[in-house]
């Protein structure tokens, strides 16, 4: 009896997280424009999110922001990383300080604040500030991934590399960046869904003309619902599931390698 | 492997896209330029202590605490359901959890909207059993569950992760010892798992309370929360000094909360902020 109350809970629950998510995606094919009732499958939906100009646009805009911010911001990071590991103590309390500013301040005030420093320096509000921001909240993520991958290094082996007449750029090519590769790459899908994924701060260092999808789904909503929506919002949730899945068998591959090290 | 310099490229973005922006929200929020130069008023911070502005903030708090409490009601019986023992297929079910977490949360508020409006699907199955429509959305109901539905993974996740990693000698202990099980959960279970508890409350709290999408979406407007108020500032009124008193304000509250939250943890040993 006890068992089964807590599995009738735990359904209840996932029924709550994932019946919006489901509705969503059923009435994505629906060929009515009502919510409310069914009558009948169809893909005009996906078809007009196609021949939507607006909407491929954004599309556009977002993939080239999350490759392009994704991997800047791990070139950056990683560097900074590096660095950072091998500072000391004090120094370090305080960049990791700074690091961890974006990630706690509410996006509000990191989207807004940017927003001022642009419009202060005269940019212009467009790709490169959303660019920019990008990048900045981007960077932080990658450090955190890299950094337990520095700390789980083996100092002799870059002072072997040293010993065995490697300069210091061969020995950290050579050497480190290999061993510290599966946190890079992690970092950088991180960063990558980050940046696929983020509304409030693209909202405040965006101008006119250069929209993300997020940005574009709120402007749609915020004007009433069109099936349109639901269909840009199953394609959308589709790409984040299987960029997950990705990540997730990443990770557990790696722990596996690891529990399997230490047997 | 002295080689700091290969930071300094980040050190120098982070002070000019970081550092400086928030110096430049505080400045903003204490300096008017008027013709004869830079004035320090403190006169934006004055305005926000006007009533109607003191009740938008008391409204933030509210529905926020109101969010997190509720996340804490239903949320901490799954996390003691999933870090039981007998529960196979774990860490699917956690994978499951938190999938609906990586979806962007926009998304996740639109589909409520979908489900509340007037003839969305929750009123049309309503009127099947002869009930007539109800107002749903536009509702300070509506942007709690739009809160609740958003941030419940942050909750159970954190509390979760303390409550797998207690020892599970000191259960059996206490129940060689002749504990009942209501003894052992108030008396062990609930005092160790604290830590998950504050992490969840502050990962809920925060976002609820600086949120501006959830209460524009499904309050329609109507339930002006600090986030809006900012947001406003920004786009629509073009108040910089006050929009950045706001969100110095706002900064203050996250500050505070997190002082208090982070003083607990350290009271208990271990955080388990993820």
């Amino acid at each position: 009896m006890k068992g089964f109350l807590k599995r009738f809970y735990v359904l209840l629950i996932f029924a709550f997280l994932y019946a919006p998510i489901i509705v969503l995606i059923v009435f994505s094919f629906n060929d009515s424009k009502s919510r409310g009732n069914w009558s009948g499958f169809t893909l005009k939906w996906y078809r007009q999110l196609f021949h939507d100009q607006q909407i491929m646009s954004a599309l556009y805009y977002t993939i080239i922001i999350a490759v392009v911010s994704s991997f800047v911001a791990t070139v950056i990071g990683t560097a900074a990383a590096i660095g950072i590991h091998n500072m000391k103590k004090i120094k370090k309390t305080i960049v990791m300080n700074i690091t961890y500013l974006p990630v706690m301040n509410p996006d509000i005030v990191t989207g807004i604040s940017l927003m001022i420093l642009f419009i202060f320096l005269k940019l212009e509000l467009g790709f490169l500030t959303l660019l920019l921001s990008h990048i900045t909240f981007n960077i932080p993520y990658v450090i955190l991934s890299v950094l337990p991958k520095l700390r789980q290094l083996n100092k002799h082996m870059y002072e072997a590399a040293l010993d065995l007449g490697a300069t210091p750029f061969y020995a950290y090519r050579k050497v480190i960046l290999p061993q510290i590769m599966p946190g890079v790459i992690t970092g950088l899908l991180l960063a990558f869904t980050l940046s696929l994924d983020d509304f409030i701060i693209s909202f405040f260092t965006t101008g006119s003309g250069v929209a993300n999808l997020s940005i574009v789904v709120y402007s749609m909503a915020r004007r009433g619902i069109s099936p349109k929506i639901n269909a840009l919002s199953t394609l959308m949730f589709v790409s984040v599931l299987l960029l997950l899945l990705i990540v997730n068998r990443r990770t557990s591959k790696e722990n596996n390698v690891k529990k399997g090290s230490h047997a | 492997m002295k080689r700091n310099w290969i930071s300094y490229p980040y050190i120098i973005w982070m002070i000019i896209f970081i550092v400086v922006p928030l110096l430049l929200v505080v400045f903003y929020s204490v300096i008017v330029v008027t013709e004869d130069g830079l004035t320090f008023t403190l006169e934006f911070y004055k305005r926000f202590m006007q009533p109607v502005y003191i009740k938008v903030l008391i409204r933030s708090i509210v529905l926020a605490l109101i969010s997190t409490f509720i996340c804490l009601l239903i949320g901490y019986p799954v996390a003691l359901i999933l870090a039981g023992k007998g529960v196979s297929r774990k860490n699917t079910l956690i994978l499951l959890f938190v999938i609906p977490m990586w979806m962007n949360f926009l998304l996740r508020t639109y589909a409520w909207l979908t489900l509340l409006e007037k003839n969305g699907l929750i009123n049309t199955m309503l009127s099947w059993f002869g009930i007539k429509p109800l107002n749903l959305l536009y509702t300070s109901e509506a942007v709690v569950l739009g809160m609740v539905y958003n941030f419940l993974p942050f909750m159970v996740l954190p509390i979760y992760s303390v409550l797998s990693k207690i020892d599970k000698s000191v259960i059996e202990a206490a129940e060689d010892l002749g504990a009942n099980s209501y003894k052992v959960f108030t008396k062990i279970i609930f005092p160790l798992s604290l830590p998950g508890v504050m992490s969840g409350i502050t990962m809920v709290f925060m976002p609820a309370v600086t949120t501006f999408v959830i209460s524009r979406l499904l309050g329609g407007g109507q339930f002006t929360l600090i986030g809006n108020l900012i947001d406003r500032q920004f786009t629509t009124v073009g108040d910089w000094n006050f929009g950045s008193a706001l969100s110095v304000v706002m900064m203050i509250l996250i500050l505070i909360s997190m002082a208090i939250m982070t003083r607990y943890d350290k009271d208990r040993e271990g955080s388990a902020l993820l």
